[in-house]
């Protein structure tokens, strides 16, 4: 085919998104190198000083760090553990099939932070359903976002609950794309629905397994809407992440130049860790 | 044994159908509130627990002069930029995506898969790490505060959505589609616009779905790169959620930015059921 076609489709996209991000990454380098904060708000340069301080002197940013990866990992292992058995429940006949895969898909329409400010009242401690409904059988109110240790499980509750769809419509999509060859040799087999699941169903989901964590992970590393709203990093720093860190550091301190050295940090180790991660999947599920 | 399997297969449906409907039911009855039935103690059921007042959705067209919080203008606001970065998205998406579907390119070390992972890669990036150098970026050319560069903005966090869905599409449709109709004497551009496209119907709709969905519902963007000349649906409604809380009018604002985007629920379920989708996801 023609030469010059292929690059008449391929620039336009390719361009436009290298034009709108070329200045901020550069910007974002040159700028962690400065000392641009609040007093001296001016792209000084003062070379590495910035990363020292990131490696010798700033453990709450590795703490956020920590808890992002703790939160993002237990999420998504529980929106795919949640939204997998859904899947399964409705790919064959149920009863009101299309009414549950409808109720099954809507979280994930639903703005997050919107949603949020619902959450946050609905957990609030005293004039919340969930305390209220608990304490009519008996259970003493929860600090349900005062908590540092509960505050934490009540994040990830709204995040399983805004994100599982995702990996529920992922899963479905392609349990419903399955050839039916192997799912007919295996009933006359007589396999039991649980060896079947095993060894026919399992297997043949596991790139669109693979996929579907991956492209989960990646979103529930930037966690930072459901923070901001739920509990502001609170209480303390219990559920601050590495975003919502950044954010403090930048745009409520004013310390430019750092922030800027920890969103290029943390932009790097994130492209490092998500790669190994994809490589470590693969090579875990599909066997063969 | 499959008995029990049953039971539990129901169970956890009613249990997770209670769980992804309870905060909107939550939301529904606080809408109708006032601050006697929030404040005084929890309350669920109107005319039985507590008397219904209109007042938290009529503050919603109010005007701001007037003790309202007019969403309408956030509301056309946030449609505005959506459609608009997606439309962006999916034509510039649909072409790259399409390209690299169909052509080799090698520049260096640099393949086609290459620049696939670049596209889908600006997921990776945090918000936050793109926000501060936009917001002295849109400053500089004088775009903050305005739609135009919430659009910019929102190309790049569509853009590779568009190429992801449609890059797995575009493979999936057989080569000799287009081979056919360049043999009939279509130019590679008429081949991809009266053969290709038609046939990619259902990509395309999967991508201007996902393309709607994560733009309707950013907020972190729109909190940062505006203040007070542009404000989109997630900001204001955010902003509801002060030290004093008006619970009332919080919810109903929050119910009407949350609806459009439900009845996409409903077509992304008709086209699973109809079994178009499962070749466009995967």
């Amino acid at each position: 085919m023609n030469f010059k076609h292929k690059f008449v489709f391929l620039f336009p996209g390719l361009f436009v998104l290298i034009g709108i991000l070329i200045f901020p990454i550069i910007f974002t380098i040159r700028l962690s190198l400065s000392g641009w904060n609040s007093y001296t708000p001016e792209m000084n340069f003062i070379g590495i000083t910035n990363y020292i301080r990131l490696f010798t002197d700033d453990p709450r940013f590795w703490e956020s760090f920590f808890r992002l990866s703790f939160l993002s990992v237990t999420t998504v292992i529980l929106q795919y553990v949640i939204g997998f058995a859904l899947a399964m429940m409705v790919w064959r006949e149920i009863k009101f099939k299309r009414f549950f895969r409808v109720i099954f898909l809507v979280p994930m329409m639903t703005t997050p932070v919107i949603m949020t400010v619902i959450w946050r009242t609905f957990f609030h401690e005293s004039l919340g359903p969930v305390n209220d409904l608990l304490g009519g059988l008996g259970v003493k109110p929860i600090l349900w976002l005062s908590d540092p240790v509960i505050a934490k499980f009540t994040v990830i509750i709204v995040e399983v609950w805004q994100w599982t769809p995702f990996m529920f419509l992922l899963l479905l999509a392609g349990l419903l794309s399955l050839p039916k060859e192997p799912f007919l040799a295996a009933a006359i087999d007589g396999a039991s629905p649980f060896r079947k699941f095993v060894y026919v169903t399992f297997p043949l989901m596991a790139p669109i397994s693979i996929g579907a964590i991956i492209i989960r992970l990646i979103e529930a590393s930037k966690i930072m809407d459901t923070v901001f709203v739920l509990t502001s990093g609170g209480p303390g720093t219990a559920t601050e992440t590495s975003s919502f860190y950044i954010y403090i550091k930048g745009l409520r301190e004013f310390q430019m130049g750092y922030a800027a050295t920890l969103s290029f940090t943390y932009l790097v180790i994130m492209i490092i860790s998500l790669t190994i991660i994809a490589k470590v999947l693969t090579k875990l599920m599909i066997k063969e | 044994m499959s008995k029990l399997y049953t039971f539990l297969k129901y169970f956890f449906i009613t249990f997770w159908t209670v769980f992804v409907v309870a905060p909107f039911l939550w939301a529904v009855s606080t809408s109708f509130k006032d601050f006697q039935s929030v404040n005084s103690k929890v309350t669920y059921i109107p005319w039985l627990d507590f008397e219904p007042t209109l007042e938290g959705w009529r503050v919603l067209v109010k005007s701001p002069a007037k003790g309202g919080v007019d969403i309408v203008e956030p509301y056309f606001n946030s449609i505005f930029v959506t459609c608009t970065a997606s439309l962006i998205s999916i034509v510039l998406g649909t072409l790259a995506a399409y390209a690299l579907s169909r052509f080799t390119f090698k520049a260096g070390f640099v393949r086609n898969n290459d620049i696939t992972f670049f596209f889908i890669s600006q997921r990776i990036m945090p918000p936050i790490v793109l926000s501060i150098p936009f917001f002295i970026f849109l400053s500089t050319i004088g775009l903050l505060d305005s739609l135009l560069g919430l659009v910019v903005v929102y190309i790049v966090l569509l853009m590779p959505i568009a190429v992801w869905i449609m890059v797995d599409f575009f493979n999936r449709v057989p080569k000799e589609l287009d081979e056919t109709a360049l043999i009939d004497g279509c130019n590679p551009y008429q081949a991809f616009y009266k053969v290709v496209l038609p046939n990619s119907i259902p990509g395309l709709i999967v991508a201007g779905m996902f393309c709607i969905i994560f733009g309707w519902i950013d907020f972190f963007f729109a909190f940062i790169l505006t203040f007070t000349e542009v404000q989109l649906l997630p900001v204001k409604v955010v902003a509801l959620n002060s030290s004093i809380t008006p619970w009332w009018s919080l919810s109903a604002s929050a119910l009407v930015s949350v609806a459009p985007l439900i009845i996409v629920a409903f077509i992304v379920e008709r086209y699973l059921s109809k079994g178009n989708l499962s070749g466009a996801l995967k």
